[in-house]
């Protein structure tokens, strides 16, 4: 199956060939989907590839050269999508930006890739760019999709993404000829596009893809899950993220799969509903925040749903992960399971947008097992995957019917794993990166003449099953003081779990005891206040209150004792704690834009408060510099309690026995 | 007073101002025997911000009544583009082409964003109340038209999320975004804003006075709006008419309202040194 496929499309290497292919195959039917004016909109293929035509003739106007940089800032909308395919055609590099950022990181990102012009969505982002504009030398231009609040901007630079696309449309001969000769000369190493790395440590670092890793990538994960143009994929995530890249661009374009896009991010939840994709990938965040959110509402359902409820989410448990891998199965409890499907199932699914799921990923961080279980168990093919920027997303996936909470699966296919010697990760596969960009060092740190490249985690293949199994970032693993084994994220990871944390950073590496600091989540928190009538006006309010304190206190206790059944990590038991008196947050530096932990940011930051905890003091004043949204810095300041945990004795036997 | 400039100018972020829309020539309204407002004249330019100020009880709601017509001064003439107004019935106030928001939200608060919005398209509609019912003809055609009108609003003023919300449940904030929506749905020659950041929080006042510039901009509808926050309307405005007991105190660009000293001593009460 797998080698016919590749014959047939054995001369289509890069992202425009596949484009085109699905021009001439199946120019109606629907290639991308967009909810605006309150109807889903959508465009055939042979729509969309004159939208891409008319726009890459537009930017060869515009006089981009070959192998310039064209960055795109703005949340997922088609035409963003068509701006990197038309800049692809070009044999230009689009460079996706999260939209999220900050003036100085787009600024960062703009000079680095030297752009010659950005894609803005709206005025929003295009006021930020202007705001940088001096510092960036290289910048020709910017391109604008919404033109709202635009008129009274000078039009020096400035260009409307509609009007590009008018001169596209009237472009000379000259013009077409040029696009023409740039589509022949493409080959499968030219650069498909550049994506910056989040960058957990330091500056981010741009990920040059060719076709050919983002295709061969594209082509192996569709096989491996029989992805095939009668899919869709609701487009939410940041396209600045690999995954997005991969999945609305890459398997998109080579299976030909139709990539919907929701009216705003606020929407999204409703325009999955309506859209009910069968091909869904979320963090895991999203899936923990949609099941607290269902154990929210079903509090406040009336006894009898509830009861229904508890009854068949219990039966669902038992059995609903089986019956999906397709175990054997009694046949009562296979028409209780059907039952349960016709009452809460089928309508929960619907609710939550997932009737039509035939293949979900989850990946980026650890998934606690009861989340992964509940929509498991539902019937979600939800599976887990390993993967980085660096891999064109794919390490190792979850084949259906062998689907672990702790696992990331087996090698996807084409890709070698080899575990080093200190534990750390390495692989090998058709869609290894080209290059950092303009970044050598960096490169030949990561990537070993033989193509050989470190993940940075450490993990270990579970020998009766094949599974690659993660256990931390292999710099973040490190030693206490006695010698015994420290792995934060292990730890937090468990903490995590309970839907009272969102966020928790344990610290303690060359030290005798851990210490912890906890976020909570204030809408599960917030939610119990409310219940338990316990009133309060602010996060910090909240995170300070004496009987938060004491929630917290016993999960931790809890999270000790079952380390102390480990015998590997039974020295990371958390001695001593405090909760945060503000979220963790991306603006203020202390996560990465996917909202991962950055752990040396806030050990500096809070380094105050670390040996607090260290020192046995009972409470603490801080005072918290802070930036709001529109740049603008304030801060906060509290009096935090440092609280006692209990430490279990290291005891193997007698927590196997329990 | 001395007469405002009767015609266009262009200001300084490059909108063209046009001739008057509305003209009042000592306008003097009485309620039996109080007079709510006193001999006042002023014009409504096309294409404008027009701010009316004043302190509590200064007959600035009355004056937006007058000048949509629900009030008839019992002195003084109102010319609506170049027309001298008689006294009005209500589907005639209806009709003329100005809409208005309320300073208490007057919303149907057990309908949807949607639905209330779509009110405002009612003076757009022309087919009978029995084509309407059935769903038949013309009807269906007009709702098409009608609700694409809505949608472009909606999606104008960022309420997507809140299409289906019925709008009793929505913070107060979102409520007056939708009375505005609503306004703007009538398509008016004239809006008339009263109070539109009453009772809402600085980010809020934010986002409101960017719809009201950006209403101003995008269709070049002309405003009038009463306001007590005097930064929100010496930022936004480009002419303000100052008012205190029923009087017309001040009137002018916001420069020329700040420094006036009748206008300051109305605000801070008089000093004494």
């Amino acid at each position: 199956m797998v080698t016919m496929v590749s014959s047939v499309k054995g001369n289509l290497d890069t992202i425009p060939k596949l484009v085109a292919q699905h021009i001439n195959t199946k120019p109606d039917q629907p290639a991308y989907r967009e909810k605006e004016f309150g109807i889903w909109q959508s465009w055939s293929w042979a729509e969309a590839g004159k939208e891409i035509e008319n726009l890459s003739h537009g930017l060869l106007g515009l006089g981009i050269g070959v192998g310039e940089h064209v960055a795109i800032i703005g949340r997922n909308r088609p035409h963003l999508y068509w701006a990197m395919l038309a800049a692809q055609e070009i044999r230009a590099v689009p460079v996706p930006v999260y939209q999220d950022s900050v003036a100085e990181e787009i600024a960062y990102v703009l000079d680095h890739c030297e752009a010659s012009f950005v894609f803005a969505e709206n005025q929003e982002q295009v006021d930020k760019v202007l705001d940088v504009q001096e510092s960036l030398p290289k910048l020709k231009g910017i391109i604008f999709l919404d033109p709202r609040g635009m008129r009274k901007y000078s039009k020096d630079g400035l260009f409307d993404y509609r009007a590009v696309q008018k001169n596209g449309e009237n472009a000379s001969a000259k013009i077409k000829k040029e696009r023409h000769k740039r589509l022949t000369e493409q080959s499968a190493g030219d650069s498909c596009a550049m994506l910056y790395t989040s960058g957990t440590t330091g500056r981010p670092k741009g990920v040059v893809l060719s076709h050919n890793n983002v295709i061969k990538t594209s082509q192996a994960s569709c096989d491996f899950d029989n992805l095939n143009s009668k899919d869709s994929v609701l487009a939410y995530l940041p396209m600045a993220w690999v995954g997005d890249f991969i999945f609305s661009i890459g398997q998109a374009t080579w299976s030909g799969f139709c990539v919907c896009c929701p009216e705003n991010t606020e929407t999204m939840q409703h325009d999955l509903k309506e859209i009910g994709p069968s091909y869904f990938f979320a963090p895991p965040r999203y899936f923990e925040g949609l099941l607290t959110d269902v154990m929210i509402r079903m509090e406040d359902a009336g006894y009898f749903q509830n009861t229904l409820f508890k009854y068949f989410m219990g039966h669902a448990q038992k059995v609903g992960s089986l019956i999906l891998d397709g175990k054997p199965v009694s046949t009562i409890d296979k028409l209780k399971y059907q039952l349960g499907r016709f009452f809460i199932y089928g309508p929960l699914l619907n609710t939550l947008g997932m009737t039509n799921i035939r293949v979900g990923y989850t990946a980026g961080e650890a998934i606690g097992p009861e989340i992964f279980n509940f929509y498991r168990s539902l019937g979600v093919n939800l599976k887990q995957l390993y993967g980085q920027t660096e891999a064109s997303v794919f390490i190792t996936q979850q084949p259906d019917g062998q689907v672990h909470a702790d696992t990331v699966g087996v090698p996807s296919p084409g890709v070698e794993l080899r575990i080093g010697e200190n534990g750390e990760v390495f692989y090998r596969s058709p869609g290894v990166f080209v290059e950092y960009f303009k970044n050598t060092k960096s490169t030949n740190e990561t990537k070993d003449s033989d193509g050989w490249v470190a993940t940075g985690d450490a993990g270990f293949l579970e020998p009766e099953s094949g599974h690659l199994r993660i256990i931390d970032r292999a710099k973040d693993v490190g030693k206490m003081k006695n010698g015994s084994l420290f792995a934060p994220k292990f730890v937090e990871n468990k903490l995590k779990f309970y839907p009272n944390i969102l966020e928790a950073v344990l610290f303690g590496a060359g030290k005798d005891k851990c210490v912890a600091f906890i976020n909570i989540d204030l809408q599960a928190v917030g939610n119990w206040a409310e219940r338990n009538n316990i009133a309060y006006s602010s996060y910090q309010e909240l995170s300070g209150h004496p009987k938060v304190y004491g929630m917290i206190k016993e999960h931790i206790n809890e999270v000790n004792n079952s380390l102390s059944k480990d015998k590997m990590l039974s020295g990371c038991q958390i001695a001593r704690f405090l909760i945060l008196h503000k979220e963790l947050d991306a603006d203020d530096g202390e996560l990465t834009r996917t909202r991962k932990v950055r752990r040396r940011v806030i050990e500096d930051k809070f380094r105050e408060l670390i040996n607090a905890l260290y020192d046995g003091k009972k409470e603490i004043f801080t005072k918290t510099e802070v930036a709001y949204e529109d740049g603008s810095k304030g801060s906060i300041s509290a009096t935090l309690k440092l609280e006692d945990a209990v430490i279990h004795d290291v005891n193997v036997s007698e927590g196997n026995a329990a | 007073m001395k007469k405002q400039q009767a015609s266009g100018y262009t200001t300084a972020d490059g909108r063209k101002i046009g001739g008057p829309v509305m003209e009042m020539e000592n306008i003097t309204l009485r309620f039996g025997g109080v007079t709510a407002i006193q001999d006042i004249s002023f014009d409504i330019l096309e294409g404008e911000i027009r701010a009316i100020i004043g302190p509590n009880g200064a007959g600035k709601s009355s004056m937006l009544n007058v000048i949509n017509g629900f009030y008839h001064p019992q002195d003084g003439r109102i010319l609506y583009k170049g027309v001298e107004r008689k006294p009005l019935k209500p589907y005639e106030i209806a009709h003329q082409g100005i809409a208005r928001t309320f300073q208490n939200i007057a919303l149907f608060k057990g309908m949807s964003t949607l639905d209330n919005i779509m009110t405002g398209r009612l003076t757009h509609m022309k087919s009978s109340m029995v084509s309407q019912a059935l769903w038949w003809g013309a009807a269906e055609k007009e709702e098409v038209e009608n609700r694409e009108k809505v949608e472009k609003i909606i999606d104008f003023l960022e309420i997507q999320t809140i299409r289906k919300t019925p709008v009793g449940r929505l913070p107060y904030g979102l409520q007056k975004r939708v009375e505005l929506g609503r306004a703007l749905a009538a398509e008016p020659s004239l809006l008339l804003l009263d109070e539109p950041m009453a009772g809402m929080n600085v980010e809020e006042k934010e986002d409101m006075s960017r719809f009201i510039l950006d209403v101003n901009d995008e269709f070049a509808t002309t405003i009038a709006l009463i306001e007590h926050d005097m930064g929100v309307v010496m930022d936004i405005a480009d002419r303000v008419v100052v008012m205190d007991y029923g009087k017309k105190i001040g009137d002018g660009t916001p420069n020329e309202v700040r420094n006036n000293q009748a206008v300051i001593d109305a605000y801070l009460g008089v000093t004494h040194e």
